[in-house]
């Protein structure tokens, strides 16, 4: 098979995007959640106490575990949902891109320590 | 020549897995630009994109490497308490750090950010790699895709940047030290 008739084969059999959207999705939801349990960690010691999942890192252990773990089960839950189908891409990003952004202020601790 | 064990680790963390996962980073983002940013209109070849997927697996492990040694490993040998009496705060990075107004941003802004952005690298470049293998060549498809897995390469190349640099500021003022002594090679003798 020719380059020319490679590049067509594959550009005419475009996958649907769901998968890619739930995988930017799920990191937007991941980083955003890193700063909301880093934020309830640092403003309650109720909660702080709970995060302590391993004594020598501290309440670091449980607000890295909770987002990560609820990272992964929105991706699983996304890609079950989207992964045989198109969506609307640019509003995903746009979540995605929002999440990530206030994922990464929120975590400075001047703005985390405005709440 | 000798290093403390801690020492070492300090150096696998933030010189091993960090400053290697900020160098791939850049050269992922040329990639990536190169191969999709362009008016380069053709397919990337099966082993150009086996060969990036590879590499964004590759950075991907680095980033959880990195974050994983250095909240597990690094991160209680920074925080530890010292007994009461203790005379030397040496061994003991944060409570060194917070003890002088000059150093204790080091602390409470440097490590307190640190030790949060930075698992946004792991979480970014991971989620990059999965949508490199999902879709390999198909991403000259998919313009919105691409255009998502670039922004978060950017951002986890910037977490990890703040990551790294407060990292290596923190162990300039308080450097994580103790443990066995590694002797690596002797010195000559005056």
């Amino acid at each position: 098979m020719s380059t020319e008739n490679a590049s067509a084969s594959v550009l005419s059999a475009a996958r649907p995007n769901g998968a890619g959207a739930a995988a930017i999705l799920a990191a937007g939801i991941g980083a955003f959640l890193m700063a909301v349990f880093a934020i309830l960690a640092d403003q309650s010691a109720a909660i702080k106490g709970l995060m302590i999942f391993w004594k020598p890192t501290g309440p670091l252990s449980g607000v890295t575990t909770c987002a990560i773990v609820l990272w992964i089960a929105a991706w699983a839950i996304l890609h079950a949902r989207w992964r045989n189908r198109s969506v609307a891409l640019s509003r995903v990003n746009a979540v995605a891109f929002t999440l990530l952004i206030l994922g990464l202020l929120l975590t400075f601790p001047p703005i985390a320590d405005l709440f | 020549m000798e290093i403390t064990a801690r020492s070492l680790w300090a150096l696998i963390h933030g010189m091993g897995f960090g400053a290697l996962y900020l160098l791939a980073g850049s050269g992922a983002l040329v990639e990536l630009y190169r191969r999709y940013c362009t008016h380069n209109q053709a397919l990337p070849s099966e082993r150009d994109e086996r060969f990036l997927r590879i590499y964004l697996v590759a950075m991907a492990a680095l980033a959880w490497l990195a974050v994983l040694t250095g909240a597990y490993i690094i991160y209680p040998w920074y925080r530890a308490v010292p007994p009461p009496g203790t005379a030397s705060l040496a061994a003991f990075p944060q409570r060194m750090l917070m003890a002088s107004p000059t150093t204790s941003g080091w602390h409470s802004i440097g490590m307190e950010w640190k030790e949060h952005v930075a698992w946004i690298a792991p979480i970014s470049i991971t989620m990059a790699a999965a949508v490199a293998l999902q879709y390999g060549r198909n991403l000259k498809n998919h313009p919105q895709l691409r255009a998502a897995v670039l922004v978060f390469v950017w951002t986890s190349l910037l977490a990890a940047g703040v990551a790294g640099f407060f990292g290596a500021m923190i162990n300039k003022n308080a450097p994580v030290e103790g443990g066995p002594v590694i002797h690596i090679v002797q010195g000559e003798q005056k």
